[in-house]
């Protein structure tokens, strides 16, 4: 899963992924969609592919690029997780300042000796 | 935790104490290594380093089973001990998604409300950072996902 995760944290690749959340598509309405470079969308696409994103349909003479895991166009979903990551590094900066206040109580009553 | 805009992510946390103390743990590397990353899932920062001061950079890197799992670095646009923050971010993978992070601290009575405010260049990037961002919540999360993934495919 990191490897997708990666795949899907470049910007292109990511817009690349949107593009056909709406519904499949050949490489040149990729390019076309997004007004990217042949080589750059074959590029982005073989990544997509082999991190099992994408998969792809010979259909004629064209090769068709659709989505194979719903789940990672919904973007909400990955907020809900990046707020999860956010709330647990909260929890532990709490248990650090709680930490921080104990000893400075403590060296506060040293001092005061 | 809020999307406020395209470009926006806005968090806030409310800490018992002053904000001297929350905005020392927030900065200092002494303290950040003990609560930035996940060590319960087996996720540790193998370096932390930061020059806390306008002009200054600092350096996170994540690692996990001994391997480098992510890094996050950038440069300290204004320091004001304790009451703000800007520092540029970027995840290092994808260095062209610059994002300016702006954190208050607004001490009452005690308390301390921490406000974070990440603003991204553009929608992609952000969409791309909570992605990302995601590689930290290590491998817990990850099978997670790749359940509920396995799951909706069939």
């Amino acid at each position: 899963m990191i490897e997708t995760l990666g795949a899907l944290a470049e910007p292109t690749r990511l817009r690349i992924v949107e593009a056909l959340g709406r519904r499949p598509r050949s490489v040149g309405e990729i390019c076309d969609a997004l007004s990217l470079g042949q080589p750059q969308a074959s590029k982005h696409l073989r990544v997509l592919r082999e991190t099992g994103v994408v998969e792809v349909e010979a259909k004629a003479q064209q090769r068709i690029y659709s989505l194979r895991a719903a789940p990672l166009r919904e973007l909400n979903l990955w907020l809900e997780r990046y707020r999860r990551i956010w709330d647990e590094r909260m929890d532990r900066l709490d248990d650090v300042i709680e930490g921080m206040k104990e000893e400075e109580n403590r060296d506060g009553r040293k001092k005061r000796k | 935790m809020e999307r406020t805009s395209d470009t926006d992510l806005l968090m806030t946390r409310t800490f018992r104490a002053p904000a001297r103390i929350v905005f020392d743990a927030y900065t200092r590397p002494e303290h950040v290594r003990r609560w930035w990353a996940p060590a319960s899932r087996g996720v540790v920062l193998v370096q932390c380093e930061a020059d806390v001061r306008a002009g200054g950079t600092y350096r996170y890197v994540l690692g996990s089973g001994g391997e480098v799992v992510a890094a996050f670095s950038g440069r300290y646009l204004e320091v004001e001990r304790p009451t703000r923050l800007v520092y540029t971010q970027v995840f290092e993978a994808f260095p062209d998604a610059e994002a300016v992070v702006t954190v208050k601290f607004e001490e009452r009575d005690g308390m301390t409300k921490l406000v974070a405010h990440e603003r991204y260049p553009s929608k992609e990037a952000l969409d791309g950072a909570v992605a990302a961002g995601m590689e930290e919540g290590a491998r817990e999360s990850f099978e997670q996902l790749d359940r509920l993934v396995t799951s909706l495919r069939g």
